[in-house]
C-alpha cells in the first residue's frame, strides 16, 4: 500500500538526489581518470562550494525576499559562487596535497594519507571558523511548483537541481569531448607519458582537471545547501554517497559517474518507500559492497580518458 | 650539427643506464642507433625528448642546451618521438590522435594532414575507428602520422619495425626514407640492424650503456664484430 502511494514521490526525488550526486562523483571520477588516485577530500570542495555559494547569497539577498527572476538571479549566483568556491579549494588541494608527492614520486599510500589528512584539516578549519551548528540558505523560492506529476505534487528543489545539473552535465560533456583541454585530459588519462611527448603539460592538465571536478562539487555543495543548509560536516554523507556512484558506474567513466548518480539516487529511495528514512544510507552503502563484491569494475566498466 | 650529445650519463636508481655517451645527427641525416636489449637504447632517445634527466652531460639541439627542458617543452622546438611500442591513444580515433600529434599547434594542421593521409592512405578510411581497434602494422602507421603531426626537424624512432609482419617493415622503411627526403632528420633506434644500416647514413652502437662504434653504414655493414654480433652470422 505505502509502496503504490509513495512511489512516483519517491522516485523523482530520487532523481533529483541522483544528479547531486552525479555532479559529485564526476569530481572523483575525473581525478581518478588523469592520476588513478581517489580524492578523499573532494568532500570537503563540496562543502567549501555550500558555504562560499551561503556566504555570497546572504551577502546580497539582504532583507528582501525574492521571487520571480531574483530568485533564479540568486540561484544562478549561489551556484557560480559554489562553483568558484569548489574550484579554488580543489586547485589549492591538488598544489599542496598532491603535486608535491608526485614530484617526489610518492607511493600510492601516500597520496590517500595526503587526502585524508588535508579532508579533516579543511573540515576542522571549517568548523573553528563558522562554528559547529548549521545555516539555513534564505527562501529563495516557494517550495512547491504547483505542478503535480503522476498525483506528486513537484517541489521546486527538484527542478532547480535537475535543470542546474542537466547545464553542467552537458557543458562537461562538450568541454571533455570536443576542446583541446578535454582532448588533453583524455590524453592524460589514456597515457601521460606519451601526451607529454604531444606538448601536454601533464601538471597543468591535472591542475585543470581538479578545478574542473572541484566546479561541479561546489555547485553541488550550494545546491545541497538550499534545502539542507550548510555545516562544516555537510560534506561527509553526500560525498561517500558520490563516491558510491562513480564506483557503481565505473570509476574513471563519465557516463557512468552520471548514471550510477542517478541509479543510487532512485536505488535508495526506493529502499526506504516503506520504511523509515534512516534506512536511507544503510541501503546506499549496502549497495556499495554490493557492487564492490559483485561488479568492481561498476555498470559501464572502467573506461580511462573516454571521451563520454 | 642539428643533435648533439656530449659525456651524457643517466642513472635509473642504482643503475647505470648510459656513460659517457657521446654522438651527433647533422641535418639531412638518418643515424642509426643499435644495440641489444637493455643496450640502453631507448634511453638514450627518452634523455634527448627530456622524459628523462642525465645527471650529467648536456643535449644540444640546434645549438641550444635542452637537458633540462621538460619533454611537453622539447615537441615545442622541433623533436617528434614515436616511442617504443607505437603507444597510440586507443580510445582516441584516428583523427583524434592525428590531432593529439598537433596539439601545440606546430605547423599547419590541414596541410599536415594532406600529407599524412597521403603517405598513409588506409589511416584515411580509419579516421573515425578508434585507435585501439588498429592491427599493430596500422597503429606504427599512426604513431608515425601523429609524430608528423608537428612538423617535427628531427624525428626519433624507437623500434618502429618490432612485431611487424615483413610486408609492413619495408613500408615503414620506404616511409622513413621519404620523410628524409622531405627534409626531416632521423634518428632511428633498431635491432633489425641489417634493415636500419641499408637505410642508414652513419650509425652507433650501444653496449651497456656506452657507444662502441661508430662509422658510416656502410663500412658498419662489412665490420665483421657487427656481422657477428648484430647481422645474424655466427660467432666471429
Ligand atoms: N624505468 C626504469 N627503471 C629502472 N631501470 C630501467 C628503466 N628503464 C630502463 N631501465 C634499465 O636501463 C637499461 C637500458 O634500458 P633501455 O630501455 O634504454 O634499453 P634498450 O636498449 O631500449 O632495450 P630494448 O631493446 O629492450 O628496448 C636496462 O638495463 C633497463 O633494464
Ligand atoms: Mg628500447
Amino acid at each position: 500500500m505505502c509502496f503504490t502511494q509513495n512511489f512516483w514521490s519517491f522516485f523523482i526525488g530520487g532523481i533529483a538526489n541522483g544528479f547531486l550526486y552525479a555532479l559529485i562523483a564526476l569530481g572523483y571520477t575525473l581525478v581518478y581518470g588523469v592520476l588513478q588516485l581517489i580524492n578523499f577530500a573532494h568532500s570537503e570542495v563540496f562543502m567549501s562550494g555550500g558555504f562560499a555559494g551561503y556566504f555570497v547569497v546572504n551577502a546580497v539577498i539582504g532583507q528582501s525576499s525574492p521571487h520571480g527572476l531574483a530568485s533564479v538571479g540568486l540561484i544562478v549566483l549561489g551556484t557560480a559562487a559554489g562553483a568558484v568556491g569548489g574550484a579554488v579549494v580543489a586547485y589549492l588541494l591538488e598544489r599542496v596535497a598532491y603535486r608535491p608527492l608526485r614530484r617526489r614520486k610518492a607511493p600510492r599510500l601516500a597520496f590517500l594519507i595526503s587526502a585524508i589528512g588535508a579532508s579533516y584539516f579543511l573540515y576542522n578549519l571549517a568548523g573553528k571558523e563558522f562554528g559547529r551548528n548549521g545555516y539555513s540558505l534564505p527562501f529563495l523560492y516557494p517550495f512547491q511548483t504547483g505542478v503535480t506529476v503522476f498525483g506528486t505534487g513537484i517541489q521546486t528543489y527538484w527542478v532547480v537541481i535537475a535543470i542546474a545539473a542537466m547545464i553542467m552535465l552537458v557543458l562537461l560533456d562538450r568541454i571533455v569531448a570536443a576542446t583541446r583541454l578535454g582532448r588533453g585530459i583524455r590524453a592524460v588519462a589514456q597515457d601521460a607519458e606519451t601526451a607529454s611527448l604531444m606538448g601536454v603539460n601533464i601538471d597543468r592538465v591535472i591542475a585543470q582537471t581538479f578545478i574542473l571536478g572541484g566546479i561541479l562539487g561546489g555547485a553541488a555543495g550550494f545546491l545541497f545547501g538550499l534545502s539542507s543548509g550548510v555545516v562544516y560536516s555537510m560534506g561527509f554523507t553526500p560525498a561517500l554517497k558520490a563516491f558510491t556512484a562513480a564506483v557503481l558506474g565505473g570509476i574513471g567513466n563519465i557516463r557512468g559517474a552520471v548514471l550510477g548518480g542517478l541509479v543510487l539516487g532512485v536505488a535508495e529511495n526506493m529502499g526506504v518507500i516503506c520504511a523509515p528514512t534512516e534506512w536511507r544510507d544503510v541501503v546506499a552503502f549496502g549497495i556499495l559492497v554490493a557492487v564492490l563484491i559483485i561488479r568492481p569494475t561498476g555498470i559501464l566498466g572502467e573506461r580511462l580518458g573516454r571521451s563520454a | 650539427m642539428l643533435l648533439q650529445l656530449n659525456n651524457v650519463e643517466v642513472r635509473y636508481g642504482p643503475i647505470r643506464a648510459l656513460r659517457d655517451v657521446s654522438l651527433a645527427v647533422d641535418q639531412g641525416e638518418i643515424v642509426a642507433l643499435l644495440g641489444a636489449n637493455g643496450a640502453g637504447k631507448s634511453t638514450t632517445l627518452r634523455t634527448i625528448s627530456g622524459l628523462v634527466r642525465p645527471v650529467s652531460g648536456t643535449v644540444f639541439f640546434d645549438g641550444k642546451p635542452i637537458q633540462r627542458v621538460p619533454s611537453h617543452d622539447v615537441v615545442a622546438l622541433g623533436i617528434g618521438h614515436v616511442p617504443e611500442g607505437r603507444r597510440i591513444f586507443p580510445m582516441m580515433t584516428v583523427l583524434e590522435n592525428l590531432e593529439m600529434g598537433a596539439y601545440l599547434h606546430r605547423g599547419n594542421f590541414s596541410e599536415n594532414l594532406t600529407r599524412v593521409f597521403s603517405l598513409f592512405p588506409v589511416l584515411a578510411e580509419r579516421r573515425k575507428q578508434d585507435g585501439g581497434t588498429l592491427s599493430g602494422g596500422e597503429q606504427q602507421m599512426l604513431a608515425i602520422a601523429r609524430s608528423l603531426m608537428s612538423s617535427p626537424r628531427l624525428l626519433l624512432f624507437d623500434e618502429p619495425s618490432m612485431g611487424l609482419a615483413p610486408m609492413f617493415v619495408k613500408t615503414i622503411f620506404q616511409i622513413i626514407r621519404e620523410i628524409r627526403d622531405e627534409g626531416t632528420t632521423i634518428l632511428l633506434v633498431e635491432q633489425n640492424a641489417s634493415q636500419a644500416l641499408h637505410l642508414a647514413d652513419r650509425a652507433y652502437v650501444l653496449e651497456n650503456g656506452s657507444i662502441v662504434m661508430a662509422d658510416r653504414a656502410d663500412v658498419l655493414l662489412q665490420d665483421p664484430r657487427v656481422r657477428a654480433a648484430y647481422l645474424g652470422e655466427g660467432a666471429a
